[in-house]
């Protein structure tokens, strides 16, 4: 345990954002104490949070003795460099090659599967929802064969223990869930994905995942609000863009 | 022995030309294969089948693909001759800044679509996409804080990653006839883009601008509509 160090931990956060659950479970994995302070989004933006990440204005930020660290995998590689010891787990494997492999895929979770996951919740289009959905299948498809050629045995990407690319991964269950609920299908369908599907019950049970795990219920709730807050803005945009027509006649 | 290094690669990708930047750099040999994207060899299409695009490093038989994935594989693999810094906080903000060059997710700060929206557009539609790029640019202009690299007095990796912007952006003044980033605007930026075109481990990895201006020619006239 890395605790009277006289290091400050402090997690700028928001319960439901798959990214700073990435960074908790790794503080977590670490037994890092830390301070979690609580951003109210969509709604706004702390000062805290605008000066500590002024140009993405995003959670999470980590501020380790007052210094802030921004973006999630650069947040997950900076706690494993800095709280690195003989008790807690390494979550980046030490050998360069499969460092990089992990690199690769946890690039390709937020390039690929997150942005259509996103797509898909967001759009209002059937047909595009449709592509977004299938594009995040195949995402998900690719991560299947991942770990299938990866594990070398072990329940998680990172073998026995919980890894980079679990942490990339296994973020975003939740709202797979949520996006499932939405289409009427199972993301992690163990006929689809039974290795997957395994993977995800694993993560989700994990000691250190478990008690950080938002409910996924309330990430539908939160998703009606969401999407209550873009159609408000939407339509006050819309409003603001129509000029004002005296009448001509 | 050591193991044999190939780059699979194409002329003309900025993505390529900064790995071999950080290869020459570090003094890595390595077998450049050039490869047709048009028809892309088997090499490349199994040694990155999710993306099937160079630049892939292959290293004693193992690939990895995604220039920026590179990037820190080479670091770590051949330590000696640091692209980043020691101290792990340093380290974490080098790539912090790499992002707000060119990853996307949503940022307002892209120098990347806004340079490709300079290049593609024309009249009107140029000249608000070159006022977006110079405010992104205004950004670095900001990060450098009076250094001469943005790694400080030596460059590092997000000099090498940042690499791109001076070279494209020399290149597509010159086609266009146009000034985009100036003593005038930006003047500690307009002195990093030479300073750092100038550094030999960069200079001999350039492609030559003749053949890149021929390139982005038949670039705009593809993109022309018939």
């Amino acid at each position: 345990m890395e605790t009277g160090r006289g290091d400050e931990v402090k997690l700028i956060g928001m319960w439901a954002s798959p990214f700073v659950l990435r960074v908790k479970v790794a503080l977590n994995l670490k037994g890092v104490h830390y301070e979690s302070l609580e951003e109210d989004l969509p709604f706004g933006k702390s000062q805290l949070l605008l000066d500590s990440n002024p140009v993405h204005k995003k959670v999470p930020v980590l501020l380790h003795n007052g210094k802030p660290i921004c973006e999630s995998l650069i947040i997950l590689e900076y706690i494993d460099e800095v709280w690195a010891s003989a008790g807690a787990p390494a979550i980046l494997p030490s050998d360069p090659y499969d460092r990089a492999t992990a690199r690769f895929w946890a690039a390709y979770v937020d390039e690929k599967i997150f942005a259509s996951m996103k797509g898909a919740l967001i759009t209002e289009s059937d047909e595009k929802r449709k592509a977004l959905v299938e594009s995040t299948l195949v995402g998900l498809g690719s991560m299947e064969e991942a770990l299938d050629r990866r594990s070398k045995g072990g329940k998680f990407f990172g073998g026995e223990s919980i890894g980079f690319l679990d942490l990339a991964l296994g973020s975003l269950v939740g709202w797979l869930r949520v996006m499932g609920k939405a289409c009427g299908m199972n993301f992690l369908d163990p006929d689809r994905t039974p290795r997957l599907a395994g993977w995800a019950e694993s993560f989700c049970e994990a000691d250190p995942i478990k008690d950080v795990l938002p409910d996924t219920d309330k990430l539908v709730e939160f998703r009606k609000t969401l999407q209550a807050a873009m159609e408000a803005a939407s339509a006050a945009a819309a409003a603001a863009a129509t000029p004002a027509t005296p009448s001509t006649s | 022995m050591a193991k044999e290094v190939k780059l699979l690669g194409f002329w003309a990708s900025a993505y390529v030309v900064r790995v071999q930047i950080a290869l020459n750099f570090k003094g890595i040999e390595y077998e450049y294969v050039e490869e047709d994207l048009k028809k892309k060899s088997e090499l490349l299409l199994q040694s990155n089948p999710v993306y099937r695009q160079v630049p892939v490093l292959v290293h004693g038989g193992k690939p990895i693909p995604e220039s920026m994935v590179i990037l820190e594989y080479i670091e770590e693999a051949w330590p000696e001759k640091p692209l980043l810094p020691q101290d792990p906080y340093q380290r974490a903000m080098a790539p912090t800044f790499k992002n707000k060059i060119y990853r996307s997710r949503s940022s307002p700060f892209q120098c990347l679509p806004s340079g490709v929206k300079y290049f593609t557009t024309k009249g009107e539609d140029q000249l608000k996409a070159k006022e977006e790029l110079v405010e992104n640019l205004r950004i670095l202009e900001g990060a450098l804080q009076g250094n001469k690299f943005f790694a400080g007095e030596t460059a590092g990796m997000v000099d090498i990653v940042a690499g791109w912007l001076p070279f494209w952006i020399r290149r597509m003044e010159g086609l266009f006839g146009d000034k985009v980033v100036e003593e005038d605007n930006l003047p500690h930026l307009n002195a990093w883009f030479q300073d750092y075109l100038s550094l030999p481990f960069v200079r001999e990895k350039l492609p030559p601008p003749d053949k890149v201006c021929a390139h982005l020619r038949g670039l705009l006239a593809s993109l022309e509509p018939n």
